[in-house]
């Protein structure tokens, strides 16, 4: 039922109500007074009868319209019943279609077009300033292309992580390592819930996969690099997402903290997920990486490692920035 | 002899009404104070946070030239200016034309000139004085509830949402990606910013609407680095701060707001100086 609708059904009653009472005022026998007194009550009761019906079914509308809102805007990420990574779709690969991203006149890159394979896992490597950072922005939904599209379902579900660099984050914000890695566990609390027993389990248990377990209680300003890359680490075990993106997540790490982080990236691989990271290793690349994105503005080879990081390619990367740079001294990663 | 003590304490909250006005509207400021400021300090946004206050100045002043000292005018009229300039900003930053310090501080600039031409082009000296700097005394019973009701409103926002805008504050990549509805969150805040210097303008007037929101909570920073007991601190230094102005501007017959806002500033003074010793590590910013 509608506001109106119902008002003016109130404003009947009440009409109704008045009349009668109207009439007999002007009597002056007590006991029709009296038997009218009554009739007001009932009268008034049935009124306020229909108000509280058609308010109520007014009022759980209006509860259910607050409840879409809420989960639409507010809180779209609170999925408890998600199913576990083992049952996940077929479709979590990612096309591009004549993709750039540009700021203002100057573009990161440009007309990137093709697909990150379903469960592939791809190095993005490129010389500095050639837009690899800016393309991983652009999969993720935080820059928006200037041409082209990206299509990703899994970033509609809320399926992708997106890892930025590491000096990108806040660290000076007050929270502790535990607290951090049970963010991953969104979809289980969502924006306002409190998070349910098993979201600690699970975090012991990524706590334990990277090996922070004693230091689980610090505040991430006293970490390390390598400590906090494993706390992020630890959170995208715990986000459990079909696309991973990772932005140079070995740059200044020691060795066996990238050793331990790797193990996690051939973990994902091996459990179907699509990654994607972008890299200045090429050794590791070669080792690691069944395909490979070579990137310089512009795309300049997409496939399989070994045939993309030929010395050819890798030579047309480097000159493919030159002239650029001779124009423009200082680029945007 | 103690007893004395407790008496000139007490005494004037006891004796005046306006002070005890004044008293419950610096209490109810410090309980949304503490918990925005927090989280605006959390934010790195101090400078954003002081731009706000003076965006508040231009509707404030437009208010004024109209109705006067009327409530409802000053208060609709600060709140649309300062989510007009905040609209502005975002939309001028988006464009990339400058870095957005320097948008900013144009803004921060523009509209004090502004407020200060239109209160000035109308009203008095003591117009001005009363824009600008507030009379916390001259509190009166309707602005005092339209104080607790934003205070109370923010609080019960902040209670609600503060996993998603403490989240939002330090990694909005991350809520973005995990569907926390990131950019909602982002309006919520500068939204309650907003309504919480408008409150905080009855009191203090544009230009020190900021000291009570900020300097709390920077001092409360320097002793602890959880957020809920920062906020739980943030509130106590804020109502301490403002006994200890209340009470010094009455006896020395001294402007009350500034005094409040001294207060806070020397109880961070103090916490810098005691707890940075303590904990050199600690960040202050």
């Amino acid at each position: 039922m509608t506001l109106p609708n119902m008002l003016s059904r109130f404003a009947r009653t009440i009409i109704a109500f008045i009349q009668p009472k109207h009439v007999m005022t002007n009597s002056s026998d007590r006991t029709r007074q009296g038997r009218s007194v009554s009739e007001m009550v009932r009268l008034v009761r049935a009124a306020t009868a229909t108000l509280k019906q058609s308010l109520g079914s007014w009022l759980s509308t209006l509860e259910n319209k607050t409840q879409a809102i809420f989960n639409r805007y507010l809180d779209s990420g609170y999925d408890p019943g998600a199913s576990d990574s083992h049952t996940r779709r077929e479709e979590q690969g990612i096309a591009l279609r004549n993709l750039s991203v540009c700021y203002g006149e100057r573009c990161a890159f440009e007309g990137l077009s093709g697909e990150f394979q379903s469960a592939s896992l791809t190095a993005v490597v490129g010389p500095n300033g050639a837009g690899k950072s800016s393309l991983l922005k652009a999969l993720a939904g935080i820059v928006r292309p200037a041409t082209g599209e990206v299509v990703c379902d899994a970033r509609a579900r809320h399926r992708l992580a997106y890892l930025p660099q590491l000096d990108e984050l806040d660290r000076g914000f007050p929270i502790t390592v535990a607290e951090l890695v049970a963010l991953g566990g969104w979809r289980n609390f969502g924006s306002v819930r409190e998070p349910p027993p098993r979201v600690a389990e699970s975090v012991f248990e990524a706590l334990a996969a990277v090996g922070l377990v004693p230091i689980a209680d610090r505040q991430i300003a006293e970490l390390s690099a390598g400590q906090l890359q494993r706390a992020l680490f630890a959170r995208l075990l715990l986000q459990d997402a079909d696309v991973i993106l990772l932005d140079e997540p070995f740059a200044s790490l020691d060795e066996s903290t990238t050793e331990d982080l790797l193990h996690c990236l051939q973990r994902w691989h091996v459990e179907g997920r699509t990654v994607i990271a972008v890299l200045h290793d090429l050794d590791c690349v070669r080792r690691h990486f069944p395909s490979t994105l070579l990137l310089a503005r512009s795309p300049i080879a997409w496939g399989e490692t070994v045939s993309s990081l030929s010395a050819d390619n890798l030579a047309r990367a480097q000159k493919a920035l030159i002239p650029a740079e001779h124009v423009r001294i200082g680029g945007v990663a | 002899m103690i007893g004395q003590f407790i008496g000139y304490l007490i005494g004037p909250f006891g004796t005046f009404g306006f002070m005890r006005i004044a008293l419950v509207a610096c209490f109810a400021l410090a309980l949304s104070n503490g918990p925005i400021g927090t989280l605006l300090l959390m934010r790195r946004e101090s400078l954003q946070g002081n731009v706000l206050s003076h965006a508040v100045i231009p509707g404030a002043a437009l208010g004024f030239l109209y109705a006067g000292y009327s409530l409802a005018a000053l208060t609709f009229g600060g709140l649309l200016s300062g989510l007009g300039v905040v609209g502005l900003a975002a939309l001028t930053a988006r464009s990339r034309l400058q870095r957005q310090d320097s948008l900013l501080i144009a803004f921060y600039l523009v509209s004090l000139s502004f407020g200060v031409l239109v209160v000035a082009a109308r009203g008095s000296q003591a117009d001005l004085m009363h824009v600008l700097f507030g009379t916390v005394l001259a509190v009166d019973v309707k602005a005092l509830v339209l104080i607790a009701s934003i205070s109370s409103v923010t609080l019960l926002i902040v209670a609600i949402f503060y996993r998603p805008l403490a989240v939002e504050s330090f990694d909005p990549a991350f809520l973005r990606a995990v569907g926390g509805g990131g950019g909602a969150f982002r309006s919520m805040f500068i939204a309650l910013v907003v309504l919480n210097l408008v409150a905080s303008f009855q009191a203090f007037g544009t230009l020190l609407a900021i000291g009570p929101l900020l300097l709390p909570a920077a001092a409360a920073r320097c002793w602890t680095n959880k957020v809920w007991p920062m906020i739980i601190l943030a509130t106590v230094i804020g109502m301490a701060a403002a006994v200890a102005g209340l009470l010094v501007s009455y006896y020395a017959n001294l402007p009350s707001g500034p005094a409040i806002v001294m207060g806070a500033g020397g109880l961070y003074g103090m916490s810098l100086l005691v707890a940075g010793r303590m904990r050199l590590r600690a960040k202050t910013s």
